[in-house]
């Protein structure tokens, strides 16, 4: 089918699409999306060695599709997402409950042939664990601290965490009903704010699936800006998390510290970019706003800094026995789970999946440039702590690259219409991992639908598997080792 | 451990300078914070926030305002774990139909008097998610608002200014 630039996508039928659901359980390909549309669904397929991607189409004329998750669990949730939303129900899928919607909407299947709704609210099965001396504890969706909403279910016996189940879709705002029927600038406002920490790299994912569609080359200048916003939100968020996993281990001063190198960071992007986490600099055709000398000599001072700073502080957290008693052999993810779920960022590298659409999909300016991705065997917290720390150093190193190599011209090249409907796709790496967009525009260049696709989809199942047998105490930890968002999640 | 903890001693605090009376006088102020409910609050206040479903981008500034920039607890103002010891509730993002029961029972868990702060653009009036079927359009529409905050999101110093001006009190911490 033409159109789905860069890459194919195929329409196949029911026969062909159960044979993708086994070829994915046997790990030919990782299953990176998985979305509805008025009378489709389509499924993206990552080919990692090749570092490419397919998109696999099936017509629904009967609202009903075979289920991908009956042969391959990680697109249990996308299905059940796509059944809130679409009403269209996976055949032999394992799990009959509703995920996205809670029964609190006034409508039904707000994306397909949409139906009223009392939305006066549902009440929820959980999954059971019985046993002697079992006891549930029921978490959430408020939480005691600053942060996003969403429900953990533990079971445990004494201490220990027999299972979690989590609850989800507490922030779903209809993100991509509202974008359905906009023009280009608003729906890329909406996809800034899919989750606010990302809000480069979502609009990075959007810009480029938008550019694909209209076949639209973007000034070198604007990549490499882009690259920089980006590898400054890396850092940005890599020191947080840093910080924040020592705080939950009750070691303050190491979060004090990451704290201060973090509102370094957000302030230099500030006064470069205008927005402390750049939001919305990011836009189809190129970049909002240029970097100027002054700026390039404030953001080497800043990456100065941090060099000075940052090595004490990983020194600091190394040396430290108490805290390294807290991080080391929690919350371990199996490098087998990693693998079956393509799960991306921190987390899969930690767990020995060595992917990065920087490196394996070397979309611009990453192709040119020099860098190395982190890998590590042991998947606990411990590691996914050293992922972020390697990876702080590498973006440190990239950003050093991409101001020595700044091409000059222009910043944004002008959008056009394509006087026929087009569809695009992009893969983009976020601080938290790989970020799908996929983008069908109609004759005018107006969004028909746009689907993206949050890394937290196979990571978030993926806290259950790890948090097994760890004790309740350690949940905060594990938690934040993972990092996983609720907005990017619930859409 | 012990070389960072010296410096942090000797070095100058990186603690910024409390916002001036004009910088917390541009905000606006919800009518109803009566001074003698102030009196009784002394110099602390309490706050519970619940995110009702914003992009997380609200919650990064918050959390920046604890940071030793800002330092939030010097000026009296903590973030507490529970709806039980707060006087202010403030609530970030469009309120989705999802959150709405729990942002309404955190709201009555709390004890009066209490003050309920909407911070950013999503939870003043729905933002850019206002239209859609599952927000109820910002935090208005389901609780009374005493103060508004701008900003998508709101920087730690508008969040700053927006705390202090509903504290109703010049503070003056020498830098």
């Amino acid at each position: 089918m033409s159109g789905n630039r860069p890459w194919q996508r195929r329409a196949v039928d029911a026969a062909e699409w159960l044979v993708l659901a086994e070829q994915l359980a046997e790990g030919r390909w990782v299953l990176s999306g998985l979305w509805g549309e008025a009378a489709a669904v389509h499924m993206a397929l990552l080919d990692m060695g090749r570092g490419e991607l397919t998109v696999a189409s099936l017509a629904c004329p009967t609202a009903r599709f075979p289920s991908i998750a009956r042969h391959h669990p990680p697109a249990h949730r996308l299905e059940r997402a796509i059944r809130d939303l679409f009403g269209f129900d996976p055949i032999g899928g394992p799990d009959a409950r509703p995920w996205l919607d809670h029964g609190c909407w006034p409508v039904r299947h707000p994306l397909g042939v949409p139906s009223e709704a009392a939305g006066d609210g549902e009440s929820y099965a959980f999954l059971a664990a019985e046993g002697e001396g079992l006891h549930q504890i029921p978490v959430g969706p408020v939480h005691a601290g600053i942060i996003e909403p969403g429900h953990f279910r533990f079971t445990a016996n004494g201490e220990t965490i027999v299972r979690l189940e989590e609850r989800l879709g507490y922030t779903h705002k209809g993100s991509e009903s509202l974008m359905a029927g906009t023009a280009l600038d608003r729906a890329a406002r909406l996809a800034a704010r899919l989750s606010g920490d990302s809000t480069v790299a979502c609009s990075m994912a959007f810009a480029r699936a938008a550019e694909a569609a209209l076949g639209i080359e973007v000034p070198a200048r604007a990549h490499w800006l882009r690259a920089l916003m980006a590898e400054l939100e890396r850092i940005a968020n890599h020191l947080g998390d840093f910080g924040a996993v020592c705080n939950d281990a009750s070691f303050a001063l190491l979060h004090a510290h990451n704290g201060v190198l973090r509102e370094q960071v957000l302030r230099q992007s500030d006064a470069c970019f205008g927005h402390r986490l750049m939001m919305d600099r990011i836009v189809p055709g190129g970049v909002t706003t240029d970097l100027d000398p002054a700026g390039t000599a404030a953001i080497r001072s800043l990456v100065r800094g941090i060099r000075d700073v940052f090595p004490r502080l990983v020194e600091l957290y190394d040396g430290t026995a108490s805290l390294q008693d807290r991080t080391v052999g929690t919350g371990t993810l199996s490098h087998a789970l990693a693998r079956q779920y393509g799960c991306g960022g921190f987390i899969g590298r930690a767990s020995g999946r060595s992917f990065d659409a920087r490196r394996d999909l070397a979309y611009p300016p990453y192709g040119t440039l020099t860098f190395d991705v982190p890998v590590l065997q042991e998947g606990d917290v411990n590691a996914r702590v050293w992922i972020r720390i390697r990876e702080v150093e590498q973006s440190l190193r990239m950003i050093d690259q991409l101001l020595e190599e700044m091409p000059s011209g222009a910043t944004a090249a002008p959008i056009a219409g394509a006087g026929e409907a087009r569809e695009g796709l992009a893969m983009v790496e976020g601080f938290r991992g790989d970020l799908l967009c996929w983008i069908s525009l109609d004759e005018a260049g107006m969004v028909k639908r746009c689907h993206l696709r949050d890394p937290s989809w196979f990571q978030w199942p993926l806290l259950e598997a790890a948090i097994e047998g760890n004790i309740v105490a350690d949940f905060p930890l594990c938690n934040k080792s993972f990092n996983c968002s609720y907005s990017g999640h619930d859409l | 451990m012990r070389k960072l903890l010296i410096q942090g001693l000797i070095r100058r605090p990186l603690t910024e300078p409390a916002p001036s009376d004009a910088e917390i006088a541009l905000v606006e102020l919800a009518d109803r914070v009566e001074q003698a409910a102030r009196v009784r609050l002394g110099r602390s206040l309490a706050i519970r926030h619940v995110d009702a479903g914003s992009c997380n981008a609200c919650e990064l500034e918050l959390h920046a305002l604890g940071n030793a920039y800002y330092d939030l607890e010097r000026f009296g103002l903590k973030f507490v774990a529970s709806p039980r010891h707060a006087d202010v509730l403030l609530v970030t993002g469009p309120v989705t139909q999802n959150m709405r029961e729990a942002l309404e029972r955190t709201y009555d868990a709390m004890p009066a008097p209490k003050w309920v702060i909407a911070a950013g653009a999503c939870a003043s009036d729905g933002g850019i998610f206002r239209d859609s079927y599952a927000c109820c359009g910002g935090v208005a529409a389901v609780l009374p608002v005493n103060l508004h905050i701008s900003g998508c999101p709101p920087s730690p110093s508008n969040l700053l200014n927006g705390l202090l001006a509903l504290m109703g009190k010049s503070v003056r911490i020498a830098p």
